[in-house]
């Protein structure tokens, strides 16, 4: 499964066509690997990201998603496989660098400080300012303006940057801390499960936000568990299951019911189902996963029948 | 009040986001708990003791709001960063000593000792923060530890050096009366003998709002003490801005030492125990949140003066000063209170 076998063919329904094609990958994992002590926690990941392009990263909890961002972010060095930027092999030291070199991650737990105002959250670790030497001073005014002008372009219209960022919801957090990335000029933007906690609605404003990043030229990783979530902005599909990789898709390959079916694991309902058998009684519940194995096994059977 | 409970505008673009008044704006400043106690202590302590609000007798207490002060910036800014030092009593004696210690047994210029004192100072909060950072110990532990340290140090090598409990004389070395000036002299305003320290205080309060306020440093300085994972991962050097917040503290110790040593010619190596807790004090009051992310250093220093208006004025009531403790333990507990009440109802307006 290599990374450069997959070119950029796939084209959504009304995706615009990216705005730049560089010759090589914007970002590329090749076999990357990384134990903690004796236990592995990720090994032989292959995957790529290119500009205008979405990249989901889907597994269960475990699955070592975390610690494939925490590499890319910087926060942690693989120790196996290699990692390119823009062709050239790297490894990051700290988040500082992989920020330098265009990479920008918006976490879980958002990395905004809740107590602390929107724009200086905005701006937290890249402040604006004037002056020199000992008298440098930041830019409160412009800081403010940028912030509010950015987020209104995100459709997040705010009268008060002043208030603290945690009586925003967390829909909202999200958007503050990805127009962040944006506006910094990220290349990469990594989302670590960004729909995670959202209801319906909510989710599907990030979605939204994920595509207008993609639209402006980002290469997006885009990190879930959801594959509802992940399949209809995503471009390629890396499939992680403890700690490997158990699939590497472009969108014309896969389809949902595919998706859901190795990601829910055909294989791990069927065990939950024997399982539950075992213990007797609750035969309602027992009907229900059956029913879910043989649904998903049918899915997964007419989709390879349709491709083959 | 009533303003505070006034409606909100209707017409508001998002719902959500109700314009706030100018005034639950003032009110969700952290120092204003503490303004106001600090206004209704003065006008208390003014209505009780005719003295109380004479000229001299107000740089009398502005002075003994400013000893407590300059530290209380220090403290301050390191609780705004989510950390706390307990050594900062027994730090200020130290940097006392090392001046007076080092001029006299080498018989040199006491700007020497003066100098040295700095770097030891410097040093001090440099190895608590780098301790800190490296272990990620809590900070009490750390610099209890470091208190315990500083505190048998500061009796043993005094007792060792200059065969004493309390430092030798170091008025008759060169340089003494020039330190003396600028560290312990008084200015007159008006026919008021004011001390120095207070100018220093004030000095050393706006340099601190500045940066907290108006600096990518004060910016790093709240990060880190409101989450401090949050802000290495946008790129805030959580480390270097941790251990210098604490040279900071080092910084403020060693002016407060420099004032201790020459505003007499010596130093008792046993003092400054207990003071930790005064500094920490006056920080809370003042509306700094113990546990990170908040607060201001205007805040520190009326906590400051609180605590100079309440030690002073017990004296000019004429009551006796064993009230004093009592009267501060009460003081606490009530700005604390008041501040919690004002930040909840800021927050929600």
């Amino acid at each position: 499964m290599n990374a450069k076998q997959i070119d950029q063919q796939t084209l959504l329904k009304d995706e615009k066509d990216p705005l730049t094609h560089t010759p090589v990958h914007l970002l590329s994992l090749d076999g990357v690997g990384k134990h903690y002590g004796n236990i592995i926690a990720l090994r032989d990941v292959t995957m790529a990201v290119d500009n205008g392009r979405v990249t989901c990263v889907l597994g269960d909890n475990g699955a070592g998603k975390s610690t494939l961002i925490k590499i890319i972010a910087g926060l942690h060095q693989h120790d196996e496989g290699v990692l390119h930027v823009m062709g050239d092999e790297r490894k990051f030291n700290s988040p500082r660098d992989a920020l330098d070199a265009g990479i920008a991650t918006v976490y879980q737990d958002l990395a905004v400080v809740p107590l602390m105002p929107i724009w200086r959250n905005f701006f937290l670790g890249s402040e604006l300012t004037t002056g020199f030497g000992p008298f440098k001073s930041m830019d409160v005014q412009k800081m403010k303006d940028i912030t509010l002008k950015e987020l209104a372009a995100m459709g997040i219209d705010l009268r008060d940057v002043e208030q603290p960022i945690g009586q925003l919801s967390g829909g909202e957090r999200q958007c503050v801390a990805i127009a962040r990335a944006v506006y910094f000029g990220a290349k990469v933007l990594i989302l670590d499960e960004p729909t995670a906690a959202l209801g319906v609605k909510q989710s599907g404003v990030v979605l939204r936000y994920i595509l207008q990043a993609r639209d402006r030229g980002l290469g997006v990783i885009f990190i879930t568990h959801n594959p509802h979530h992940a399949f209809p902005v995503g471009d390629r599909f890396l499939l992680l299951k403890r700690g490997k990789s158990i699939g590497y898709y472009d969108k014309k390959d896969i389809t949902l019911d595919e998706l859901t079916a190795q990601m829910a694991g055909g294989a791990e309902l069927a065990e939950l189902a024997h399982e539950l058998e075992q213990l007797g009684g609750h035969t309602q519940a027992l009907r229900e996963v059956q029913a879910e194995v043989a649904e998903v096994a049918e899915a997964a059977y007419e989709s390879n029948a349709k491709r083959h | 009040m009533a303003l505070v409970t006034a409606p909100a505008p209707k017409t508001a673009a998002d719902e959500r986001v109700a314009k706030r008044s100018p005034l639950s704006t003032l009110m969700a400043r952290p120092e204003v708990g503490a303004l106001v106690g600090a206004v209704v202590l003065f006008i208390f302590f003014a209505s009780v003791s005719g003295t109380f609000t004479q000229p001299n007798a107000l740089a009398t207490i502005l002075y003994g709001s400013s000893t407590i002060g300059i530290m209380a910036v220090g403290v301050s800014l390191l609780m705004i960063g989510g950390e706390f030092d307990l050594s900062t009593g027994v730090a200020v004696i130290s940097s006392a000593l090392t001046a007076s210690l080092f001029s006299w047994y080498f018989s040199m210029n006491a700007w020497v000792g003066v100098v040295i004192a700095l770097l030891v100072s410097l040093s001090i909060g440099f190895i608590n923060g780098w301790i800190l950072v490296k272990t990620k110990l809590p900070s009490f532990i750390v610099t209890l530890a470091t208190f315990l340290m500083l505190t048998g140090l500061n009796l043993a090598l005094t007792r060792l050096i200059g065969g004493s409990v309390s430092s030798p004389s170091i008025s008759k070395l060169d340089g003494f009366d020039s330190a003396h000036a600028v560290f312990a002299s008084s200015i007159s305003i008006g026919g008021v003998e004011v001390k120095i320290t207070v100018f220093f205080w004030i000095i050393l309060v706006a340099i601190a709002s500045w940066v907290l306020l108006r600096t990518k440093v004060g910016n790093w300085i709240f990060a880190v003490g409101g989450d401090a994972n949050a802000a290495r991962a946008v790129g805030v050097p959580v480390t270097k801005t941790k251990i210098g917040l604490f040279m900071a503290v080092g910084f403020c110790g060693w002016v407060l030492g420099m004032h201790n040593l020459f505003a007499f010619d010596a130093v008792q190596s046993g003092e400054g125990v207990g003071n930790e807790f005064l500094y920490i004090i006056a920080a809370v009051i003042g509306g700094c949140l113990l546990t990170g992310g908040y607060g201001s250093a205007v805040g520190g220093a009326i906590g400051a003066f609180i605590f100079g208006m309440a030690n002073k004025g017990i004296v000019y009531a004429q009551w006796n000063p064993d009230w004093f403790k009592f009267f501060l333990g009460l003081m606490l507990l009530l700005a604390t209170i008041v501040n919690l009440i004002v930040k909840r109802r800021a927050e929600l307006k």
